[in-house]
């Protein structure tokens, strides 16, 4: 009797699930599972020489978003708001005006791009402008885009281009591949 | 005696709890494995944009980090938004060598998948980010993504505040 009260008594473990809990909540707090989102894009390779002169591009095939420092936008030399642009942009990559792109549906307009493997979308903004609304243009370019080629996989395959196959994906993007040019920045005024 | 003991057999026998701390260990080392603590302290305030029509960076150690935005310590740096580069904040001169530094430390095989994300604050004017954007293209880093947080809709975006 006298041996058995000489050694050590037993730990208990009921409170290790307390511990193991508030750790388990430390961690749950402090995790951030943050997967880092964002537009992505490809810049042009650095070159030293001015761009050509006489480049071949003709005007109707570009279409021009300037940004001045107030955030106003100029699309094709008309004052639109930001929430007008994804429709403009839809309109003159969709316009297909030389017919060579049986899966458009514009309206043929002659002053309008050729097709969409032609349409260029030159985005120009002032160093003034802010990076909101640059992020906001860039977005409905980009917008535009996945729309056009969203309706386009619909009517094709009968589903959401996020869900075709690389194949399917890749003849959709052909058909509407991006064009998408960012100026250096140039003070076109306040 | 016998009246007794018939009672005790048709009661449920308890839950047995001997297992819970396995089990929150089990979430615990989990949560220990996927947490990533925060690797940079950021020296700048960075409100990031809302856009919808992002793509996800999915491999993160080929991703290289650059936050822009008006300092936290205006006493010390100023009020005029500055680029951070890491744990300090750097000028425009000094992005070329960091970008081809982050390069080198990843292999060579997938170094055409290194891109740089550009996590940048609202009120960052855009003068700031062409010139990164120049310093990037003089270090051949072609792919870069402008860091954004979810919108929930485009028309939200049209909101001007």
């Amino acid at each position: 009797m006298g041996r058995k009260k000489r050694s050590t008594p037993e730990i208990n473990a009921g409170s290790m699930a307390d511990i193991a809990f508030l750790l388990l909540i430390f961690f749950l707090v402090t995790t951030t599972m943050d997967v880092d989102k964002g537009l992505m894009v490809k810049l042009a390779p650095w070159t030293d020489e001015p761009p050509p002169e006489d480049n071949k591009i003709k005007e109707k095939n570009i279409f021009v978003v300037l940004v001045n420092s107030n955030d106003q936008l100029l699309v094709e030399d008309d004052y639109l708001s930001i929430d007008q642009l994804r429709e403009a942009a839809k309109d003159f990559i969709d316009n297909n005006g030389d017919g060579s792109c049986p899966e458009c549906n514009g309206i043929r307009s002659l002053a309008s791009s050729d097709n969409p493997q032609k349409a260029i979308i030159s985005l120009q903004n002032d160093r003034g402008t802010s990076y909101q609304m640059f992020v906001k243009v860039r977005n409905e370019i980009l917008g535009a885009y996945s729309e056009l080629r969203n309706d386009l996989s619909e009517r094709k395959y009968g589903k959401a281009f996020i869900t075709l196959n690389d194949e399917d994906r890749s003849e959709i993007v052909s058909v509407y591949p991006q064009f998408i040019s960012e100026a250096e920045p140039v003070s076109i005024g306040k | 005696m016998a009246l007794i003991r018939k009672k005790k057999s048709k009661e449920t026998p308890p839950v047995s709890t001997a297992s819970l701390p396995d089990i929150v260990f089990m979430l615990l080392f989990f949560f220990m494995v996927t947490t990533t603590m925060r690797e940079v302290t950021l020296l700048v305030r960075l409100k990031k944009p809302k856009a919808t029509e992002m793509q996800k960076l999915d491999r993160k150690d080929l991703t290289t980090y650059i936050y822009m935005g008006a300092p936290k310590n205006p006493e010390l740096y100023g009020s005029e938004p500055r680029i951070q580069l890491d744990d300090q904040l750097g000028s425009i001169g000094d992005i070329q060598s960091f970008v081809i530094l982050k390069r080198e430390e990843i292999n060579e095989a997938e170094r055409p998948k290194f891109t740089v994300s550009i996590k940048a604050d609202i009120d960052v004017k855009m003068g700031l980010i062409s010139d990164l954007k120049q310093e990037l293209r003089k270090a051949q880093a072609l792919k870069i993504s402008y860091s954004t947080n979810p919108a929930a809709s485009p028309e939200e975006l049209y909101k001007t505040y």
